[in-house]
């Protein structure tokens, strides 16, 4: 076992595909000299060289453009966007590049590379840089999407998301990148495409992902000393998507919450609650409450920030209301 | 540089010393908001890390700024504390917004990165690099259409050089012939990239007359050749013949607050540094027996006090209610978004 951050996790990560590959490089805003905006390929620069860690301009567009046509020409990239807010800038090469270019021509050619990026509040960012815009992305058929919540998955993740024939969005959250928890990276661990049950309960099944994993849990810790048991999954990847396991629990438990910090309206919440409810109706005993971001940008007040996404009081408001 | 208009149209500039002292309280006010701004992340009284200070880049600010009149409009980078001061801009109301409280600009949702008043006609601070640029082609669309000569101005640094969007934007102020500039401040650094390391095309005014407008370069250590060069591309444009121009100058601390620049040499601090505009600016007063020493001196109190009054005004002021929440999602009047816990609340009373 070692202790390891969220964001050491991902260098190494990157360290190890890099060295057992000389396929895989970096490019992205301030990836090499800076580290990263993040400090997550700090170092990298100098173990690897110019060649391997490629510091762009500030081009989104042309950077996961490239990105698409060094996967095509046989490379691996991993193209970074320094937030993800900033993925509408380069949604047509994502979009209509990246997505579409296996089912286009006919299966000829496929597109792997990872787009690595993070979202989520937390700093007073603002409004155009703590938005959490998976949605976008789980929308795009042929686009692939990865959120890690733990330093484990960081790193098991990425490496999987580097193994995979298709384009992968690979979204950190910001407010983790200091996570510090125990790993043995040797263990074995839950598959590609595979959820995790990260607790196992009778009276509720909430499913998360990304940073919203962690206020679920403390949340049903909480419940779990007043005598509620809740099972906790935490998909991992949101394409694929890991139905079975959510179909399995909550037809065992028979209610089910859904909590992400995406806003509500049309987002992953929306579309986890609408499977759940068609393929599992016969064994809910509740409607599929969504606990998700606001329908609203968020503010830089820290305050507002804060009431704009799910707290982890919130959610352990509701989930007991849910088991009342 | 390329001209369209006749000489005869551009106006002379002012270059007496009596506009120099009038330029300096400028950039002084500049200088001391943006180390206030820094002295309040300090005091964690900010909303966040991410504050952009512009120091060493106040002749851009202030040669632009103090050529704007009533009805032009505008918008600037991520970067834009100095501008939007030098425009007019109450340093209370900012830094209240900085501090994302409700007496500020934004009501405490926008902050440093997203700060504007219409009033003044900033159309917007912005987070995305490039991203407020194409806005000055349609507010020039609609400046031309009101034929009152008014001009729409983009701010942006040397970074949002290799942005896609400039160039459309630019051709279509070209194309249209619209009454819009496009100033980039060149500090020299895109974050932690120096501009050697992100373009080999330096030349920065030679893509705008590419596409067909005016271009020039100035450096930013003299305030009135800044002033006198934008003066004479803003007498343009008004006519209809879009600019662009760059100001040389340096970023003189990291990008944001939690950057220490360790990408740079200390001695390339010490050069860039060197080129202080407000300092020259000083010297050049001193030095011509404009104004004595002592009386720059007490405007610099003055100055320091009117800021430190700012950050008193931030500190002392309120967090936005909670309830201004879901307010300006939409226009006033219309529904606001429904809060997540009344439709649970609704779901679960069903019971």
């Amino acid at each position: 076992m070692t202790e390891m951050t969220y964001r050491d996790a991902l260098r190494q990560a990157l360290r190890d595909a890099m060295t057992e590959d000389d396929r895989v490089f970096v490019m992205g805003e301030e990836v090499g000299r800076y580290g990263g905006a993040y400090g997550v390929t700090k170092g990298l620069y100098e173990e690897f060289g110019a060649d391997r860690l490629l510091d762009t301009p500030i081009s989104e567009p042309a950077i996961v453009g490239a990105a698409v046509g060094a996967a095509m020409a046989g490379l691996i990239p991993v193209a970074e966007l320094m937030y993800v807010d900033f993925i509408g800038m380069t949604m047509d090469q994502l979009g209509n590049q990246a997505a579409k270019i296996r089912y286009m021509f006919g299966g000829q050619i496929g597109v792997p590379m990872v787009l690595r990026t993070q979202g989520g509040t937390g700093r007073s960012a603002g409004a155009q840089h703590s938005q959490s815009l998976e949605a976008y992305v789980m929308h795009t058929p042929g686009l692939r999407l990865a959120m890690p919540a733990t330093v484990a998955d960081a790193y098991h993740l990425l490496r999987g998301a580097l193994r995979q024939p298709d384009p992968v969005v690979f979204i950190e959250h910001k407010a983790l990148y200091t996570l510090k928890e125990e790993v043995d990276l040797s263990a074995p661990v839950p598959d590609w495409g595979k959820a995790a049950i990260r607790r196992q309960g009778d009276d509720l099944v909430i499913v998360t992902y990304s940073r919203q994993l962690h206020h679920v849990m403390k949340a049903a810790e909480e419940l779990s000393r007043e005598g509620f048991e809740v099972t906790v999954i935490d998909l991992r990847t949101l394409n694929p998507l890991d139905f079975d396991t959510i179909r399995t629990e909550v037809e065992r438990v028979g209610k089910a919450m859904v909590v992400s910090e995406g806003v509500m309206t049309a987002g992953v919440a929306a579309e986890l609650a609408a499977r759940i409810s068609e393929e599992c109706f016969d064994y809910l005993r509740e409607p599929v409450i969504r606990v998700a971001g606001e329908d609203i940008p968020i503010s830089v007040s820290v305050e507002l920030e804060t009431n704009s996404v799910p707290t982890p009081a919130f959610v352990r408001e509701i989930a007991e209301r849910v088991m009342a | 540089m390329t001209r369209h208009a006749t000489d005869a149209a551009v106006a002379e500039p002012p270059r007496s010393n009596s506009d120099l002292f009038g330029l300096y309280r400028d950039m002084r006010r500049v200088r001391t908001f943006e180390e206030r701004v820094g002295e309040l992340f300090v005091r964690g009284q900010s909303a966040g890390s991410m504050l952009h200070l512009s120091i060493g880049e106040e002749s851009a600010a202030v040669g632009l700024g103090s050529l704007m009149r009533k009805g032009d409009t505008f918008t600037t980078h991520h970067r834009g504390h100095g501008i939007f001061l030098a425009r007019g801009a109450d340093p209370n109301r900012m830094m209240a917004e900085i501090a994302g409280k409700e007496t500020g600009y934004c009501s405490g949702k926008g902050g440093s990165m997203h700060i504007a008043d219409m009033g003044l006609g900033h159309l917007g601070a912005n987070a995305i690099v490039g991203g407020g640029i194409p806005a000055v082609v349609g507010a020039g669309l609609a400046s031309k259409r009101a034929g009152e000569g008014d001009v729409s101005i983009a701010f942006f640094g040397d970074g949002a050089m290799q942005q896609g969007i400039l160039y459309e934007s630019m051709n279509m102020a070209a194309l249209w012939d619209l009454p819009v500039l496009f100033v980039c401040i060149n500090n020299q650094y895109g974050m932690g990239t120096r501009i050697e390391q992100a373009t080999k095309g330096r030349a920065l005014h030679l893509r705008a007359q590419a596409l067909g407008l005016n271009g020039e370069t100035v450096d930013g250590l003299d305030v009135r050749d800044v002033r006198a060069t934008a003066q004479a591309l803003l007498d343009d444009a008004r006519l209809g013949h879009p600019g662009f121009l760059a100001v040389e100058c340096y970023r003189f601390f990291g990008h944001a607050r939690m950057d220490k620049s360790p990408y740079r040499a200390e001695q390339d601090e010490t050069e860039g540094r060197a080129k202080d505009p407000v300092r020259f600016a000083r010297d050049a007063l001193i030095g011509d027996g404009t104004a004595p020493e002592d009386t720059l001196d007490s405007l610099d109190k003055e100055i320091e006090a009117e800021m430190d009054g700012a950050i008193d005004f931030a500190i002392a002021a309120k967090q936005p209610p909670l309830s201004s929440m879901f307010r300006d999602v939409y226009a006033v009047g219309e529904a606001e978004p429904e809060p997540v816990r009344t439709r649970i609340d609704r779901i679960l009373a069903k019971d």
